[in-house]
Order: structure tokens, then C-alpha cells, then sequence
């Protein structure tokens, strides 16, 4: 196929097509203002999508942190005869890796190292284009 | 009583509790050095899983065309979907593990769509299955980010900027919040789909037993009838975003293994 000559007549319908085209995107404002209105809404759509996969985040990273914790206190009891220090202390601090777990799953608290403004960047990166749609 | 006389008949139509659904039976009786490895209905639901995946992508990629045909530009979607997260989170050298989210992804998305079939077994509402799939992903990225960085992966666990006195607690508190990791994701899959699943089948099995007690409760079961549909509509989102959460929290796990310090 690549060796074959362009079609003269296909040619000419194409850039008529093209020139259609030109003017129906530089002419009538509402061409352009569709196409923003589109953008938009998929922005938002992706937005809300986003959203709702952070709701489902919260929870869960609420209460595997306080579990975590309380095992760790748990297992430490159990195989130092320590009980209750051990259940008192790391349940204490489960709940504060689970609130930091919950801050973070928010945008609150930057990821580990990474600095907030990395975390905005990435959170602005995201919101503006939308793979799916 | 006369329920359990008739168990075995049950178990051959519907059964109508809503956990039965769930239940693990054994298709082949195999046994390994000790080992129960049947192959189970969970077994073979993941096969089909794989199969189906596996089967989709390569039919619908195998015509190459550069103007995609519609089932082309779906594997299309997929894959600048995931190709999207990855790069978003972890930067174009997250790229190398792409084949990994790819599969997960599509994985949980394909064994949650399962789900949604009639009589189907949904693979993902055990959590020995999640867990699995979470471990394994908490292990790549422990292992890889020692492989990369040496001890320097360490530095995940102490925040810069942390007066000396402290640091001890805030690494036992980033250490039960990196353990706590797997847990979350694997229990908020299973969680989800079991709940969703156990819902569904308490409302569908409303409507049955209702419309059982004549003309009133014909009428009564419209309501119930009503949820079951708009939960199904519910379990469909569930069972997308749930794989796109799986997903995009490998994506971001996989990014602390690249940079464990900024």
C-alpha cells in the first residue's frame, strides 16, 4: 500500500475536508465552545470518578491501621508476657498510623517523603486529562 | 426442619440463604504431598478469568489495525488507562511495571464483572484471594525498593524535618502504617464485593418470598425489586472502581519503591 501513488482525486476531497474543517474550527464560536464545554465535563467527570475511589479509600485505611496496631501490641504481649503494655501502646499508636493513613489517603499529609507540592502537582496532573473517557 | 431434609435438592436449584453463593466446592479432588490443591469452583473461576482476559486481548488486537476497529480501540482504552495511572503516579520509570498493574487490573476487573453473572462465583469476595493479590504486591515493592535504593528505601519510614526526640515514635507510626498497607487492600476488595454480593441476594431474596404470599405481597416486592436493580446498576460502578482503587494504590506503593525520598 505505501508504494502506491496517492490518488489525485482523493487528494483533492481531502484537503476540501481539511478546509471544512479549518473554517468550522476558526469560524462559528460555538464549534470551540462545545469543545470546552466537552473538556469540562470530562474533567469533571473524572473528577467525581476520582472521588469516589478516595471515599472508598478512607475506611478501610482507618481501620487496617488500628488493626495492624492492635496485632502487633497483641503478638508482642503474647511472646514477651508483657500484657497489656504492649496491646495499650501499639493500639495507641495503630490509631495514630491510621489517622495518618486517612490524612494521607485525603492529600492532608503529603505521601511519605514526597513533598505537598509534589502531591498537588500530581492531584492537578490527574484531574486535568482523563484516560477514560 | 424440613429445610434441611431437603438440602441437597436446594443446594441443585437456589439455594436462598445469601451466603451459599460464596461457598467453596471441590470440582477435582487433588492431593500433593499432604496438600488439599483441588481444583475448586474459585480454581476454575479464575482460570475463566484469565481465559477471558486473555482471550479478549488477543482477538481484539490480533487485526493491528491503525484505524481501530471498536472491540480494538476498547483494549485501546485499557491499556492508556492504566498506561495514564502508572505514568501519573510513578513517572515513565514506573513504566517497567506496567505488565504487572496491566494484569491486575484487568484481573479484578474481569473476575468482578464475573461476579456479576447469575450464578456465577465471584472470585474476589475471598479475602484469602485479595490478600494474595495485595501481599504479593507489598512484596514486589519491598523487594524491588531494597534492590533499588539498598538501605536507602529505609528513609520511607523517617520523615524529614523530625526533631530527634520523635523520630522514634514516628517510625513505629510509619511502620504500622506501611504494614497496614496489604491489609487495606485486600480487605476493602473483598470487602466490598462480599458486602455488595450478600445485599443484592438479601434483596432479590425479599422479592422471592414476598410475591410468595399472593396479591399483597406481589405488590410489596415492587420496592425490594426496585433496590435490586438500582444495586445492581451499584455493584457494576463497585466492581470497576474497586480494580481502578487496587490499581492506582499499586501505582503510588510502586512509587515509593522508585523514590523512597524525594
Amino acid at each position: 500500500m505505501p508504494d502506491q501513488p496517492p490518488d489525485p482525486s482523493n487528494d483533492e476531497d481531502l484537503s476540501k475536508r481539511l478546509e471544512r474543517l479549518r473554517s468550522n474550527l476558526d469560524g462559528p464560536e460555538g464549534m470551540v465552545a462545545e469543545a470546552q464545554r466537552d473538556e469540562q465535563l470530562r474533567a469533571e467527570r473524572a473528577h467525581s470518578k476520582a472521588g469516589i475511589a478516595q471515599a472508598f479509600r478512607l475506611s478501610s485505611e482507618f481501620i487496617a491501621g488500628v488493626v495492624v496496631g492492635g496485632g502487633i501490641g497483641y503478638a508482642i504481649d503474647k511472646y514477651f508476657e508483657t500484657s497489656p503494655w504492649g496491646l495499650i501502646i501499639f493500639l495507641l499508636l495503630g490509631f495514630a498510623a491510621a489517622v495518618l493513613n486517612v490524612l494521607r489517603a485525603s492529600g492532608m499529609v503529603a505521601e511519605s517523603e514526597m513533598s505537598l507540592k509534589t502531591v498537588q502537582d500530581h492531584q492537578n496532573r490527574s484531574d486535568k486529562q482523563d484516560p477514560n473517557a | 426442619m424440613i429445610r434441611a431434609d431437603h438440602f441437597e435438592e436446594d443446594e441443585a436449584t437456589v439455594a436462598n440463604d445469601p451466603i451459599s453463593q460464596f461457598n467453596i466446592s471441590k470440582l477435582l479432588q487433588l492431593d500433593v504431598g499432604g496438600y488439599d490443591i483441588s481444583f475448586t469452583n474459585s480454581s476454575l473461576f479464575m482460570v475463566a478469568t484469565v481465559a477471558a482476559s486473555a482471550a479478549f486481548l488477543i482477538f481484539t488486537t490480533s487485526g493491528r489495525g491503525l484505524i481501530p476497529s471498536r472491540l480494538q480501540s476498547i483494549s485501546e482504552m485499557l491499556y492508556e488507562f492504566v498506561a495514564g495511572l502508572l505514568r501519573d503516579s510513578a513517572g515513565s520509570e514506573g513504566m517497567k511495571f506496567f505488565p504487572i498493574v496491566f494484569s491486575l487490573f484487568t484481573f479484578i476487573l474481569v473476575a468482578n464483572l464475573f461476579g456479576m453473572f447469575p450464578y456465577f462465583f465471584t472470585i474476589t469476595s475471598h479475602i484469602i484471594v485479595t490478600a494474595a493479590l495485595a501481599f504479593g504486591v507489598i512484596g514486589m515493592v519491598i523487594i524491588y525498593g531494597f534492590y533499588k535504593n539498598g538501605l536507602g528505601f529505609l528513609k520511607l519510614f523517617v520523615p524529614s524535618g523530625v526533631p530527634g526526640v520523635l523520630i522514634p515514635v514516628v517510625v513505629l507510626i510509619e511502620v504500622i502504617s506501611f504494614l497496614s498497607r496489604p491489609i487495606s487492600l485486600s480487605v476493602r476488595l473483598f470487602a466490598n464485593v462480599l458486602a455488595g454480593h450478600i445485599t443484592l441476594k438479601v434483596f432479590a431474596g425479599f422479592v422471592v418470598s414476598l410475591s410468595g404470599l399472593g396479591l399483597g405481597g406481589v405488590i410489596g416486592a415492587i420496592l425490594p425489586l426496585a433496590f435490586a436493580v438500582a444495586l445492581t446498576g451499584l455493584e457494576f460502578l463497585v466492581a470497576f472502581l474497586q480494580a481502578y482503587v487496587f490499581a492506582i494504590l499499586t501505582c503510588m506503593y510502586i512509587n515509593d519503591a522508585i523514590h523512597p525520598s524525594h
